[in-house]
């Protein structure tokens, strides 16, 4: 037994792989389900290929953001065929620069995915002919769904009595967002939590330390805080516990 | 005035009424009309009282829903998906906890999956409930909206019981449900199921059915042909209601969905009148799917005993520290889940609802685009009522079954 997720038909693995393998630069997508890899100029023919083999559904357009790439977007095309009872998906990359050929040709479906993969993303989509804005508001500006895009937005609504109409205006938060950082230091992060420098190979060497008057030895109570701290005591060390720069408002 | 009595009476030497040509004009419909189901802007070039092209208005209830699931983690994303389709929420949080379960490749117990399977009927039946009862208000008729809304309140305490909310349960968690049913809810439903839903719902339906004033409004309205369908990316009741016998409950799937015996119901003419009755029709198979349930469904824990991703209970939680040190890490920093990508999509009552979920190995979705069912028929719209009445779109937006929670997101 595994995970209850729909259950629908293994690869077929017939000619249409084959066909669709065998157009230039299109591989296989690593992961869970049936995906390839397409470059931005073969994704029509490709479309058309797998049409015709059965893939008679567009039913989604997807975009994602990895700022990291060289092309930085993702779009991602869910197939989905009937008579096969199966679901791939393609996915083809772009720059803000660079336009996707539009796909409305083959699914007029695609006409308002791709519109909204436009709106939250900014990739244009060479051939269709109507790429506005749909989810977003009348005039509005920036691709809500890229990473660098913040979650609070850059403007507010809000009625104005002066006005006497709803007016925007600069984003003001009462409260800052609050990101919590769960990453474990244990697990990888990449800050440096104090005293992590003693475990490094081959440490700076240290600030000398000023020597003390009388060297300790043992623990009696003048060293413990208990009574007065005798006039020689050493400087204060930092407080252990305090963890700097480890998230923020936490 | 006597005037204009003559003018339109055609008593003037202007001839026959309609000889006058009239512009195309357009109006606008929505945002705020109560057949809209929400908030709606249609923008129609009428040509007199008929539809010459039609333009959808969208995002008006546009959250950001996918840009706010990227900053919370997994468990904390659950209860936006109840407040997607506010009219079916267990369904879309289906999707959402099998694409998660799939991600990590959990096991659910089979007490999980059937209760899952039973409140996701549960959810089809009030949909339903709220679509055939606005979509009959919309084409005139008031008595069987009534009666229907008295079988969704019975729902919604049933949601209630089950859950703490009558809304917006949040209770189907990944790896299981959030808390065990009590017995006695199971028997009222099934009481339920046996005498008030079945009398309240026939009673409400034939006064609607085979009524020659529904059928004038209805039937032949907005065909959609088979191929239309396929090509506008129809799911649900809108493409069984095109003659495709398509039902991913029945051709992939999910949780005891194979163990269950259902038909499903399929239209002949495409039209809204065969929408409505494929709806019906699925109402009594939900009854029939939840009985079915109720008999099989087995004792056991309701939710996988995965500590690193299901919550220990609050009793285990008195005695154990390691239960709960898993109860504190769960409801602060959450699960990981394994990078990978997946496309999950269920049979929620309005058709294909999917969740593309994209995991970068760590406590929050990288990216979680979900997928409306109501995008693409309401992008069909502009087709569908061309050539039609004004008055024929409030009963093609009710036949497509629209919530804008849900489409807008």
């Amino acid at each position: 037994m595994s995970s209850p997720a729909p259950v629908y038909a293994a690869d077929p693995g017939d000619d249409a792989y084959a066909t669709l393998l065998a157009l230039p630069g299109v591989v296989r997508h690593p992961g869970l389900e049936t995906a390839f890899d397409v470059p931005r100029d073969q994704l029509l023919a490709a479309m058309g290929l797998l049409r015709d083999a059965e893939y008679q559904q567009l039913m989604e357009i997807a975009g994602v953001d990895y700022p990291s790439r060289p092309e930085r977007f993702e779009v991602v095309y869910c197939l989905l065929s009937l008579t096969k009872n199966h679901r791939m998906r393609l996915h083809v990359s772009a720059a803000e620069d660079t336009p996707v050929p539009s796909v409305t040709g083959i699914w007029p479906v695609a006409g308002w995915l791709e519109r909204e993969v436009y709106d939250m993303y900014g990739v244009l989509f060479e051939g269709n002919t109507d790429l506005r804005r749909i989810l977003t508001d009348y005039g509005f500006q920036g691709h809500p769904q890229r990473k660098d895009f913040p979650l609070s937005g850059y403007v507010e609504l809000r009625y104005s009595e002066e006005a006497k109409r709803v007016v925007y205006q600069p984003v003001s938060l009462a409260q800052d967002f609050r990101n919590f950082d769960f990453m474990s230091p244990w697990e990888g992060a990449d800050y440096i939590l104090p005293g992590d420098e003693k475990a490094q190979p081959s440490p700076p060497a240290p600030p000398a330390t000023p020597p003390t008057a009388t060297p300790k030895t043992s623990e009696d109570t003048k060293d413990t805080g208990a009574g007065k701290p005798g006039p020689e005591a050493g400087p204060k060390p930092a407080n252990p516990d305090v963890a700097p720069g480890k998230g923020q408002n936490q | 005035m006597s005037d204009y009595l003559d003018e339109i009476e055609g008593k003037t030497e202007g001839g026959t009424p309609g000889d006058t040509a009239i512009a195309n004009y357009t109006i606008n419909f929505g945002p705020q009309h109560p057949a809209a189901h929400g908030v709606l802007r249609l923008v129609m070039e009428l040509d007199g009282e008929i539809v010459e092209r039609l333009d959808p208005h969208v995002g008006l209830l546009h959250r950001g829903t996918e840009k706010l699931i990227e900053y919370k983690t997994y468990l904390q994303a659950l209860p936006y998906f109840d407040r997607l389709d506010y009219c079916s929420p267990m369904c879309m949080e289906h999707s959402y906890v099998l694409a998660i379960e799939k991600l990590l490749g959990l096991e659910v117990p089979a007490r999980a999956q059937w209760l899952r399977v039973f409140f996701a009927e549960l959810t089809r039946i009030s949909n339903h409930m709220l679509n055939l009862g606005s979509h009959v208000m919309d084409v005139g008729a008031m008595t069987p909206n009534l009666w229907l809304f008295e079988i969704r309140e019975d729902c919604m305490n049933f949601y209630e019981r089950a859950s703490g909310a009558r809304m917006h349960a949040a209770y189907f968690r990944p790896g299981g449900v959030h808390q065990d049913v009590p017995l006695k809810l199971l028997t009222d439903i099934a009481d339920w199921l046996d005498n008030r839903m079945p009398r309240l719902f026939e009673d409400a339906i034939s006064l609607v059915a085979e009524n020659r004033i529904f059928k004038q409004r209805n039937v032949d309205i907005a065909l959609v042909s088979r191929e239309d369908a396929l090509r506008w990316g129809f799911s649900g009741p809108m493409i069984r209601g095109s003659g495709i016998p398509w039902d991913i409950r029945k051709a992939q799937p999910y949780d005891k969905y194979a163990e269950v015996d259902f038909d499903v119901p399929v239209g002949t003419r495409g039209d809204c009148y065969d929408r409505f009755m494929v709806r019906v029709e699925e109402v009594r198979q939900s009854a029939r799917i939840m009985k079915q349930c109720l008999q099989k469904m087995p004792e056991g824990p309701i939710a996988s005993l995965d500590r690193k991703v299901v919550p220990p209970k609050r009793g285990e939680m008195k005695h154990s520290m390691e239960a709960l040190i898993h109860h504190f890490k769960l409801y602060t920093e959450g699960f990981h889940v394994p990078e990978g990508e997946v496309y999950v999509a269920t049979e929620s009552p309005k058709g294909e609802f999917g969740v593309y979920l994209v995991s970068d190995g760590t406590n929050k979705p990288y990216r979680c685009k979900i997928r409306p069912t109501a995008f693409s028929h309401l992008q069909a719209m502009d087709f569908m009522s061309k050539g039609h009445m004004l008055a024929d779109t409030t009963a093609i937006l009710g036949a497509l079954d629209i919530v804008f929670g849900e489409c807008d997101r």
